[in-house]
């Protein structure tokens, strides 16, 4: 295997982009990437996406996104994992680049949720149509039961949970690509709707337009694109039941600790080598889950991690640098790009007031459904 | 929710059938042909108990269209005796009071409707045990 | 004769007030509630209706008979209120109750009489031997027009029926019914709410067809209203199953048991049937019973009953109807009634 570096990267500002229609947001990000890396060519796109056909009607991005990038003819094709779908296409991405079979290779996110369709709707057919939508559940009732669970389990408050998002949103606010560039109050989170109990709709990711594309090459080509490369050193893929119902333990996200699991093993590293990391806070819950899945922190920790600062930039892990996809948005085919691109810019030192110092290592994880896929990479500037 | 793949799982809607693996024990519900325990491929038909218990829960209150008119609504992840779990809504009942534990009778029950004079869709739900 | 072998009903846990209804309508709630001696009656849940109720009703009835389902070879069910206008409500019944699929099945329509007429066949088909056991349910989930008498009384509810010759819990002795034109309710096809005849329903339609159905079987079975421990009417209103009583000649005693009209309100196909379930839920060995439902059109059925020995045993093997009228109850603003009989119109 080729050891595989990012060379390039580009996203579109998060947010409710009315302008942009989806074939344009994936042009802005892709366009981004080729000159930032200062390419022409590229051997072929994944494009990461969740459900263009049901957002806006449209499938089969592979052949459209290439030609409106002016690259018809490439080989392009569209990867689904829901909300891990960006994710999974820089995985595949990667292992193409590695195993020799293409020498430049575009791995992009990107999704158009403002068009008009039911998003509750659309997001809920990444739950077990059959068992879970009939029923009438939503994807926040979905990780309101996880909360739940876990509560039962550990000592979590309401307020730990909060604090995840009073957290992200300081961090966004940083962020020029946020869509939402401002910070909330913890009074403020805790007196939001309550969307579905116990969690309140500052608890929620929101609904986002966007698009996110990095460029991938061997390591020893990288230097012809950037002189900062970024090297991906491990990648891991999970999956786990896609029922709650039928999961042993509905507080436990397996998927996401077999995928780090993977990861970690990978790049011979261990959670405690990880200096930044973007998690998939899609609910302030799941950060607290993946946070403990992933290893970064003991679960007492994890747990209080937004509330004592520990995972806030200048903690001891800081996590969604970003704002995550709590304040960044989440556009959720292109979130699990859009988390590579904070860690290529925080491996690079290119972070601005979010950077943190000293970074050589990073991590993303980005996570389907109500968890039922996840896939982690890490990242290590060159 | 068209109507051939609404009369398909009518065994699991209906009479809440369910499969046990003859070599492991594990009972699926829905219905499977491969033990997601195991992997084994003998597995017999059981009827699950209409009663159970909460496992985790909310209450929907941002509620997809078709389920409006029934927000704010409680949902559970229910187990029954025989160690299957199903997610169901939780009615008949204050749904703040639905919680972890709470042991629920399920009961038969129209689900949702299809838009515009479309099929009824029925299966089970949950009622708190005496009231 | 066939005899009853199991039985069950079930009533909705929601409630609204006569004075509830009332007010929403500038009336006197005091007056109202005397004039139709109703206190209040149930409303089916978003997710209830005739199917739900006749499948928690017909659970009931198998429990108590403690039949294997497979055996019933007959099923009816009788309602105003079948959700679909074309396509069967005993279709879902039948697989729900796993009856399914050796049986024979039909959707009754008379009104409020449908109830019994779905007994009567099924009696019928067990006694001339073509099945072994049949089940019959009156069920509905009525509606009456908003501001329109029948607003205050139309409620959601039933009762099913096994019957069999094998080890019955209730013998029927007699049957008799009594069947007319006469057009004092209706609902044409596509039409949301049933029209009346007012007044007209009164006495050459209610007391003509209860009167004349009661007194034949009395005539036919050779009894007399002092015969009986209980007796039941169909229930429209408080007051009209009172007053039939009292012109048949028989007492409150004998009818107390079996008017929970007050309190229930008129589950139409399913609100003599209901009371029977009442009085079958407190008898006793060899207690005559006579049931007279009513349904607009119009017609009456009749059956004599006499509680066997086994009757008092199977009782607690499901719930009574007072545990159901009694037990753990919602009541709703007319607001939300409105809301839960889908009188409200959403942009979805």
């Amino acid at each position: 295997m080729r050891e595989v570096a990012i060379v390039g990267a580009g996203m579109t500002r998060f947010g409710e982009l009315w302008q942009s229609s989806l074939r344009d947001l994936f042009v802005e990000a892709a366009d981004e990437a080729l000159r930032a890396a200062g390419a022409d060519h590229v051997d072929s796109i994944f494009v990461g996406n969740m459900s263009g056909g049901q957002f806006v009607g449209q499938e089969h991005l592979g052949p459209l996104m290439a030609d409106h990038l002016g690259m018809a003819g490439v080989a392009a094709t569209r990867v689904e994992s829901a909300c891990a779908s960006g994710g999974v296409a820089l995985r595949l991405g990667f292992i193409e680049v590695a195993s020799g079979m293409s020498d430049l290779v575009l791995a992009t996110g990107v999704e158009k949720m403002t068009d008009g369709a039911d998003v509750t709707n659309v997001l809920a057919s990444a739950a077990d149509q059959e068992n879970e939508v009939y029923h009438g559940i939503t994807f926040p009732g979905l990780y309101a039961m996880i909360a739940r669970a876990y509560m039962t389990e550990n000592d979590l408050t309401e307020e730990d949970i909060s604090w995840v998002a009073v957290k992200n949103h300081k961090h966004g606010a940083m962020n020029p690509k946020a869509q939402f560039q401002h910070e909330v109050t913890l009074e403020q989170v805790m007196n939001s709707t309550m969307v579905s109990d116990p969690l309140r709709l500052l608890h929620c990711s929101p609904v986002s337009d966007g698009a996110a594309a990095v460029l991938l090459c061997p390591l020893e080509q990288a230097r012809k694109y950037t002189d900062r490369p970024v090297r991906i050193v491990g990648s891991g893929l999970a999956t786990a039941p896609m029922a709650l119902a039928h999961r042993p333990d509905p507080a436990r996200l397996d998927a996401v600790a077999r995928s780090a699991e993977r990861a970690y093993g990978m790049a011979h590293v261990t959670p405690g080598d990880i200096q930044v990391a973007e998690v998939h806070d899609c609910f302030s819950i799941a950060e607290i889950c993946c946070i403990e899945a992933l290893g970064l922190l003991e679960r007492e920790a994890a747990v209080k991690g937004a509330v004592t600062g520990c995972t806030a930039l200048g903690g001891r892990i800081p996590v969604n640098t970003s704002g995550g996809l709590k304040a960044k948005g989440h556009p959720v085919g292109a979130t699990g790009i859009a988390q590579t691109i904070e860690i290529f810019e925080q491996l690079r030192g290119e972070a601005g007031d979010r950077q943190v110092e000293g970074a050589r290592l990073g991590l993303t994880q980005n996570m389907g459904g109500s968890g039922a896929s996840s896939v982690v990479h890490i990242f290590e500037g060159v | 929710m068209p109507s051939p793949r609404y009369w398909r799982e009518i065994p699991n809607r209906f009479r809440l059938e369910a499969a046990r693996c003859t070599g492991c024990g594990t009972v699926a519900f829905p219905a499977r042909t491969i033990c997601p325990k195991c992997r084994g491929r003998e597995l017999e038909s059981v009827r699950l108990s209409r009663h159970g218990k909460v496992v985790t829960s909310t209450v929907v209150r941002v509620a997809p269209d078709e389920f409006m008119m029934e927000a704010p609504y409680a949902m559970a992840v229910i187990e029954t005796p025989e160690g299957a779990r199903l997610m169901t809504q939780v009615v008949d009942c204050d749904p703040d009071t639905v919680g972890p534990g709470m042991e629920v009778d399920l009961v038969f029950r129209l689900i949702r409707k299809e838009d515009h004079g479309g099929i009824l869709c029925y299966g089970h739900k949950a009622v708190p045990v005496g009231g | 004769m066939a005899g009853i072998v199991g039985y069950g009903a079930y009533i909705p846990r929601n409630r609204i007030k006569t004075e509830e209804i009332a007010r929403q309508w500038g009336k006197d709630p005091a007056t109202m509630s005397r004039g139709l001696l109703l206190t209040e009656k149930s409303v089916p849940g978003l997710d209830e209706d005739t199917i739900t109720i006749s499948v928690a009703a017909g659970q009931a009835a198998i429990d108590r008979a403690g039949i294997d389902p497979a055996r019933i070879g007959a099923v009816y069910i009788g309602s105003e209120s079948h959700p679909y206008a074309v396509k069967p409500s005993g279709t879902v019944v039948v697989e729900a109750l796993g009856i399914a699929p050796d049986v024979h099945v039909a959707d009754f329509e008379f009104a409020c009489k449908a109830g019994t007429e779905a007994m009567f066949v099924a009696l019928g088909l067990v006694d001339g031997d073509r099945v072994e056991y049949a089940l019959a349910v009156g069920a509905d989930t009525s509606q009456g027009a908003p501001n329109d008498a029948l607003e205050y009384s139309a409620s959601a509810g039933g009762a099913a029926f096994v019957f069999g010759k094998t080890d019955p819990l209730v013998d029927v002795l007699e049957t008799y019914s009594y069947t007319t034109d006469t057009p004092d309710f209706w609902r044409r096809e596509g039409e949301f709410y049933p029209r009346h005849g007012g007044r007209f329903t009164g006495e050459p339609a209610y007391f003509k067809h209860v009167i004349a159905a009661t007194s034949g079987i009395l005539e036919k079975s050779g009894m007399a209203p002092k015969d009986f421990r209980h007796v039941v009417f169909h229930m429209p209103n408080g007051k009209f199953p009172q007053s039939a009583g009292k012109q048949l000649g028989f007492t409150k005693e004998q009818l107390e048991v079996g008017w929970i009209v007050p309190t229930m309100g008129n589950t139409y196909s399913g609100s003599s049937p209901t009371g029977l379930a009442a009085i079958l839920d407190i008898a006793e060995p060899d207690d005559l019973i006579l049931i007279t439902s009513f349904g607009s059109g119009a017609g009456s059925d009749s059956f004599v009953l006499r509680a066997t020995s086994l009757l008092p045993e199977r009782v607690k093997r499901a719930p009574t109807v007072k545990e159901m009228l009694d037990g753990p109850r919602r009541y709703l603003t007319y607001g939300e009634y409105a809301k839960y009989r889908e009188k409200i119109i959403l942009n979805t």
